[in-house]
C-alpha cells in the first residue's frame, strides 16, 4: 500500500517535472494558476461590487476616481466586472467539460466494451451530434433551455459529449485486446470491475489531455453565447457579455471590448499551452 | 472508387436520420407553447390556435414526427411568419453569402497557413519558426468575435480603410465587394489558418526526416522540388483531415462573424431568428447546416481516399 502511494507520488512528480521543463507549458500553467487565483479570490481582488451602478459615472476613462479600467455604460467598475467574469469562465469551463467527460466517457466505455448493437446505437447518435458545428449545437440548445449559468453548462456539456465518447471508445477498443484484460476476465472479474478498475485507468492520459483542450473550447463557447445574448443572465458579469456591451460603444469606450477580449484570449492561450505540454508529457502520439 | 462513394452515401442515411431526430427532440423541448412564444404576449387566442394547427402541434408526437420526416424528404422546411417567406426560400437567399464568406476564409487560411507551416518546418528552431509558431498559437486561441470587433475598431473606425458592416454588391464594382469581404473573411480565417500552419509544420517535420527525402536531396534534386513534390504530397493526408474539421469551424464561426459584420448569411439568419423566437427558421437552418456539414465530410473523405488510396475508410464508417 505504502509502495503504491510512493509510486503514484513519483508518477505525479515526473509529470510535473516534465511540464516545468517545457517552457511554454510552464507559461500556460502560470496563466491558468493566476486565473484560478483571481476566480477564487475575486471578492478580495475586485475594487468595487461588480454590479454596482453609479449614476452619472458612465464611461469613465482608465485610472479615474479609483476605477483602474474605468467604468462601463451603466457606471459599473470594469476591472471588478472582469475579475468576477473570470469566475464565470472558470466555472463554465470546468463544469461543462466535466459534464461532457462524465457522460461521454460512460457512453464510450459501454460502446467500446460491449460492442455490437449497443455500440452501433451509441456511436450513430454521437455521429448525429457531431454533425452539428459545436457552437451551433450549443446555440440551439440555449435557445430551448433559456439563459442562465446552469443551462450554459448543460448546453456546452452536451456539445462536448460526442468528442469524449469517440475518444474513450477508441481507447477501450485497443485496451480491451490487451492480455491482462483477458486474464482478469478469466479470473471471474465482473464487467463493471473490468471497465472501471482496469480499462478506465488506461484511458486517463488521453482523457486528461483532451479535457484540458476542451476547457479552452468551453470558455470560448461561453463567451460566444454570452456575446450573442444567450449566456448568463444580466447583470452577472461575464467576459462575453462585457464584450457584447462594449461592441455598441467601441468609439466612446474601447476598453470594454478590448480588455474583455484580452482576458478570454489570455486564458484560452494559457489552457492551450498547458494542454500542449500535457499532451507532450503524457501522450506524445495523440493528435488533438 | 465509385462503390466507395456509393457506400458512404448509403451510410449517410442513418446519420441524417439521427440528425433529424436530434433537431426534432431539441425543438420539442421548448418550454411552454412554441406558438404562443413565437407570436408573443399580444397574440390573440385564435391566432395562437391557428398557428398551432399550422405547425401541427395539435397532433400526437409520433404523427408530428412522421409529417416532419415527410416534409424534410420533400425539402419543405416550413414557413416563417416573421419573414413571411418559406424557410427554404430564406436559405436559398442567404446560403450563397455564407459560402462566399467561408470560401474566402478558407482561401486565406490555406494560402497563408500552409506555406507558413512549410517555411517553419524548413527553418526549424530559427527565429522564423518561433514567430510562426507563436502567432499560430495565439491564432488557435483567438475568440474570433473579439478579433472581428478589434478589426472593425482599427481598420474601419480608426483608419477608415474598410466598411465596418454589410455585404457589398458586385454590381458596384469588384473592389467595393472585396472591401466588404476582407475583414469578415480574415476574422473567420484566423483559427483555420493557425491550425493549418501548426499541422503542416508537424507533418512536414515528420516527412522531411524520412530516408527517401534524404535520398532525393543526395540525388541533387532542387530543394523546392524536394519540398513541393516529394515531401508536401506525403504530408498532405493529416492536412486534409484537419481541413474537414476546419469546415465545421467555418460554418460555426460564420454564426459569430456574420453577427459582428452584419453579413447577410445563414449565421446572421439563425441569430435573428432566435431574437424573433422564430423556431421554424431555427429548426430549418440548423438542420440544413448539419446536412451540409455531413455532405462536406463525405467530400473530404473521398479526397482523403484520392490522396491516400491505401486508407480504408469503409470499415470505420464514422465509428471512430
Amino acid at each position: 500500500m505504502t509502495q503504491a502511494i510512493v509510486n503514484e507520488t513519483r508518477k505525479r512528480n515526473t509529470l510535473l517535472r516534465k511540464l516545468l521543463k517545457n517552457k511554454l507549458a510552464s507559461i500556460g500553467l502560470i496563466i491558468v494558476t493566476m486565473m484560478g487565483i483571481v476566480a477564487i479570490f475575486a471578492p478580495l481582488i475586485a475594487t468595487h461590487p461588480p454590479n454596482e451602478m453609479i449614476v452619472g459615472k458612465s464611461f469613465l476613462p482608465m485610472n479615474t476616481e479609483g476605477h483602474l479600467l474605468g467604468t462601463d455604460n451603466y457606471g459599473r467598475d470594469l476591472f471588478s466586472r472582469l475579475v468576477y467574469g473570470t469566475r464565470i469562465s472558470m466555472i463554465v469551463g470546468i463544469a461543462a467539460v466535466l459534464f461532457g467527460a462524465v457522460f461521454g466517457t460512460l457512453l464510450g466505455l459501454v460502446a467500446g466494451y460491449f460492442g455490437g448493437r449497443i455500440d452501433s446505437i451509441i456511436m450513430r447518435t454521437m455521429d448525429g451530434l457531431f454533425a452539428f458545428p459545436f457552437i451551433l449545437l450549443a446555440i440551439t440548445l440555449m435557445t430551448v433551455l433559456g439563459q442562465g449559468l446552469v443551462n450554459v453548462i448543460v448546453a456546452i456539456g452536451i456539445a462536448n459529449i460526442p468528442g469524449f465518447a469517440r475518444l474513450v471508445r477508441g481507447q477501450v477498443l485497443s485496451v480491451k485486446e490487451e492480455e491482462f484484460i483477458e486474464v482478469t476476465h478469466s479470473l471471474g472479474a465482473t464487467h463493471k470491475r473490468i471497465i472501471f478498475s482496469h480499462i478506465l485507468p488506461n484511458c486517463l492520459a488521453p482523457l486528461i489531455v483532451y479535457g484540458t483542450m476542451s476547457t479552452a473550447g468551453a470558455i470560448i463557447s461561453e463567451a460566444a453565447l454570452s456575446f450573442l445574448g444567450l449566456g448568463v443572465q444580466p447583470p452577472t458579469a461575464s467576459w462575453g457579455s462585457i464584450l457584447k456591451d462594449g461592441k455598441d460603444f467601441l468609439v466612446l469606450n474601447p476598453q470594454m471590448a478590448t480588455f474583455s477580449g484580452i482576458c478570454i484570449l489570455l486564458t484560452v492561450l494559457g489552457i492551450n499551452l498547458l494542454g500542449d505540454g500535457l499532451r507532450d508529457a503524457l501522450d506524445p502520439k495523440m493528435k488533438v | 472508387m465509385g462503390s466507395f462513394i456509393l457506400k458512404r452515401l448509403v451510410n449517410l442515411i442513418p446519420t441524417l436520420l439521427i440528425v433529424g431526430i436530434i433537431v426534432f427532440i431539441i425543438t420539442r423541448m421548448i418550454p411552454g407553447d412554441p406558438a404562443s412564444v413565437m407570436l408573443g404576449p399580444q397574440a390573440s387566442v385564435e391566432d395562437v390556435a391557428n398557428l398551432r394547427e399550422e405547425l401541427g402541434l395539435n397532433k400526437s408526437m409520433p404523427s408530428q414526427f412522421i409529417s416532419y420526416v415527410g416534409d424534410l424528404a420533400q425539402l419543405n422546411l416550413g414557413y416563417s411568419y416573421s419573414y413571411s417567406e418559406s424557410v427554404i426560400g430564406l436559405i436559398i437567399e442567404r446560403f450563397p453569402n455564407t459560402v462566399v464568406l467561408a470560401l474566402a476564409a478558407l482561401l486565406i487560411a490555406v494560402v497563408i497557413g500552409i506555406p507558413a507551416g512549410i517555411v517553419a518546418a524548413r527553418k526549424q528552431n530559427t527565429m522564423i519558426d518561433y514567430v510562426v509558431m507563436l502567432v499560430s498559437l495565439v491564432g488557435v486561441s483567438m475568440p474570433i468575435f473579439w478579433l472581428g470587433i478589434m478589426l472593425v475598431l482599427f481598420f474601419s473606425v480608426n483608419l477608415g480603410w474598410f466598411p465596418a458592416t454589410g455585404m457589398g454588391n458586385i454590381s458596384d464594382g469588384l473592389w467595393t465587394y472585396l472591401k466588404h469581404l476582407i475583414l469578415p473573411a480574415f476574422a473567420l480565417a484566423t483559427i483555420p489558418m493557425a491550425t493549418f500552419a501548426r499541422i503542416t509544420r508537424s507533418s512536414m517535420l515528420e516527412v522531411i526526416s524520412q530516408d527517401y527525402i534524404k535520398t532525393a536531396r543526395s540525388k541533387g534534386i532542387k530543394e523546392y522540388l524536394v519540398i513541393g513534390k516529394h515531401a508536401f504530397k506525403n504530408a498532405l493526408t493529416p492536412i486534409l483531415t484537419v481541413l474537414g474539421m476546419q469546415i465545421s469551424n467555418l460554418l460555426g464561426g460564420a454564426v459569430l462573424t456574420e453577427t459582428i459584420f452584419s453579413w447577410p448569411g445563414m449565421g446572421r439568419l439563425i441569430v435573428d431568428a432566435i431574437d424573433k423566437r422564430d423556431f421554424v427558421v431555427v429548426q430549418g437552418t440548423v438542420i440544413f447546416i448539419a446536412f451540409i456539414f455531413v455532405l462536406i465530410n463525405l467530400v473530404v473523405d473521398v479526397l482523403y481516399k484520392v490522396v491516400n488510396p491505401k486508407v480504408n475508410l469503409e470499415s470505420d464508417g464514422g465509428k471512430k
